[in-house]
């Protein structure tokens, strides 16, 4: 359906023109664009695990490994590299996800959501009571890494990490559209729509599930190293409940038919969220809970379904 | 650990575990009956603490004794109206969706309680343990401890889980509930109004979310991340003991209100992480929970 896929890419490269040039002109919105790159990576695992139909109200564990792997390195090693932070707490992310994955993909529906809630809010416990170590609820603070081996000012770091996190945003975006369109993706769908019936045809749900979920925690991993850096602390909250909810809210909101849904939904997210917290400093949160109902009532295919549904009504025509 | 710790772990245990089957009971039965896990669910049971709060505040220069009372009435109007209302414009629109939509808004409904609930009570802690200090204390082998918590709290939970359970058994509301947990489409056919018996269902759980939060007032102060933590230990509860088993309910939350008690004498910060660690090994090896039964597979 290519014609359907196009008004995608170009709105994909628009929104990544735009996160890549904006900044420029208000070198105030670096940070926050940043944010929504950093949090759409771990969304876009999100979304891959909703093509099987399962919600993941634990995925934030995989987020709190990426971002305590980059605060333990600072805390015990001293002041690493970024690329260093990203590559433990990738793998760190992944391997856990495996671990993880290895019980959780045995279960659907809301087995699977309540066990990966039940890991990460062991997970939360322990960050949160392992004092001597994470400093419990306060956290651990995260210093500004050097880049492959090049110090930056925090003004130009600012800049130097929205660039990374936008290079990586893009590879992830790219990888996960490439994914969903393959075969693994499609096998994917069918946990979906028809698991015996996937099964009948002599492939293991399971081990697609766990290749997607492996996929989708290693991009948590990222997302959580990334925000970490940006947010310059990663506390136990990281890896709470509410934080796994907010993924899956995001993925909602932006849709789940199409990868650039993560990025649409972050964008809205971190903006309203931006905004509201300026303005109705005591009221962001309900503000945010409104825009998710009335999204899910009124637009179920969340903000990509508007563009698509706007899209096919002009072919129509 | 000596004996006296012992019995004062277990009393703890006791009275704990009361309040987290009211509160786990009610999401249990939503979830039986509705097949939607009520994020939202701990946010009733602050807003059942903070308006009983507001109420024995209100009523006792009058009577202290009307505190009583003044709990009941809270966890009812929480529960009609708050649950009321949740189920009748937020869910109803989304049944027969994908069911993480129903799952998100009740997230929402919980963005929203729970911001609304700082702009109404406010961030400071609440204190209100009128309803406490009425009842005399008791001594159970040589250990005093208040009745309140070790007779009027599990009271509450006997009569609560005996009630239900022949509400559900014996009563024709209660058949009409367990026809459609068992099949909704028949149950329709047969002229049964499924959206009603789902309101009501609904209402039901959330007033016991609601009493619990209610009577947990004299026993705590209300803070801010009351309901937050509330919900995930209710759902690990429910999910622990097989969602939608009523008993199995009482019996894991008097299991893990128990360890969770022992744990505080023994190792005081590990308390949070008895639940969920509980829950983990549970669902290993049991993925529908201690007391769940299983469904047919359909192709």
């Amino acid at each position: 359906m290519p014609s359907r896929l196009q008004p995608m890419t170009v709105a994909a490269v628009i929104g990544f023109t735009a996160a890549a040039v904006a900044p420029l002109f208000v070198p105030s919105w670096t940070t926050l664009v940043a944010l929504i790159l950093a949090k759409a990576i771990v969304v876009l695992g999100i979304i891959v695990l909703l093509q099987a139909g399962q919600v993941s109200f634990g995925h934030a564990m995989f987020f709190a490994v990426g971002a305590y792997a980059a605060a333990f390195w600072g805390k015990y090693l001293g002041i690493g590299d970024l690329a260093l932070y990203l590559l433990l707490g990738s793998v760190l992310a992944t391997l856990s996800g495996l671990v993880v994955g290895l019980f959780v993909v045995r279960y659907r529906e809301i087995f699977f959501g309540m066990l990966n809630l039940a890991f990460s809010m062991v997970l939360w416990s322990l960050l949160e009571k392992m004092f001597h170590y994470t400093n419990g609820a306060d956290g651990i603070r995260v210093a500004r890494p050097t880049v492959v081996g090049m110090t930056f000012s925090p003004d130009a770091f600012q800049f130097v990490i929205l660039y990374v996190s936008l290079t990586l945003a893009v590879v992830a975006f790219a990888l996960v559209q490439r994914y969903l369109d393959s075969p693994l993706g499609h096998m994917l769908r069918a946990i979906k729509s028809n698991e015996t019936r996937l099964e009948y045809l002599g492939t293991s749900a399971r081990r697609v599930l766990l290749a997607g979920y492996v996929l989708s925690a290693f991009l948590g991993g990222i997302g959580g190293v990334l925000v970490a850096v940006i947010q310059g602390i990663a506390t136990p909250e990281f890896g709470f409940w509410t934080k796994s909810g907010e993924f899956v809210f995001i993925a909602i909101l932006g849709g789940v038919g199409h990868a650039l849904g993560a990025f649409a939904g972050a964008a809205v997210f971190e903006i309203v969220r931006f905004f509201a917290a300026a303005m109705l400093a005591n009221a962001w949160q309900l503000i945010l809970g409104v825009v998710l109902i009335v999204i899910i009532l009124f637009a179920p295919n969340g903000l990509i379904g508007l563009v698509t549904r706007s899209s096919r009504a002009k072919g129509d025509n | 650990m000596n004996s006296t710790l012992a019995i004062l772990a277990i009393l703890d245990g006791i009275s704990y575990a009361a309040l987290v089957f009211l509160v786990s009971v009610g999401l249990s039965l939503i979830f039986g009956v509705l097949r939607v896990v009520n994020v939202a669910h701990g946010s009733l049971y602050a807003y059942g603490a903070y308006l009983a709060a507001t109420l024995s505040i209100a009523v006792a220069p009058i009577s202290p004794l009307l505190t009583y009372p003044a709990l009941l009435i809270a966890s009812v109007v929480i529960g009609v109206t708050c649950g009321g209302f949740i189920e009748r414009f937020l869910l109803r629109p989304v049944y027969g969706r994908e069911e993480v939509l129903q799952l998100l808004i009740t997230f929402a409904v919980f963005m929203i309680m729970d911001n609304l609930q700082r702009l109404i009570w406010g961030v400071q802690p609440i204190f209100a343990s009128e309803p406490l200090k009425l009842l005399p204390n008791v001594r159970v082998f040589g250990v005093t401890y208040t009745s309140y918590q070790v007779v009027l709290l599990p009271l509450v939970a006997i009569v609560t889980l005996v009630g239900l359970r022949y509400f559900l058994r014996y009563t024709l509301s209660g058949a009409v509930i367990m026809a459609v947990t068992e099949d909704r489409e028949a149950a329709t056919a047969i002229g049964i109004d499924a959206q009603r018996v789902y309101l009501l269902t609904f209402i039901i759980g959330a007033t016991l979310a609601a009493l619990g939060g209610a009577l947990a007032l004299p026993t705590t102060s209300l803070v801010p991340g009351m309901g937050t933590d509330m919900i995930v230990l209710s759902f690990a509860v429910a999910a622990t003991a097989g969602l939608g088993q009523i008993e199995g309910t009482a019996v894991t939350a008097l299991m893990i209100g128990l360890a969770r008690a022992f744990v505080i004498y023994i190792h005081p910060e590990f308390e949070v992480l008895v639940p969920y660690l509980l829950m983990v090994l549970v669902l290993l090896v049991r993925p529908l929970g201690l007391f769940g039964t299983s469904k047919a597979r359909k192709i």
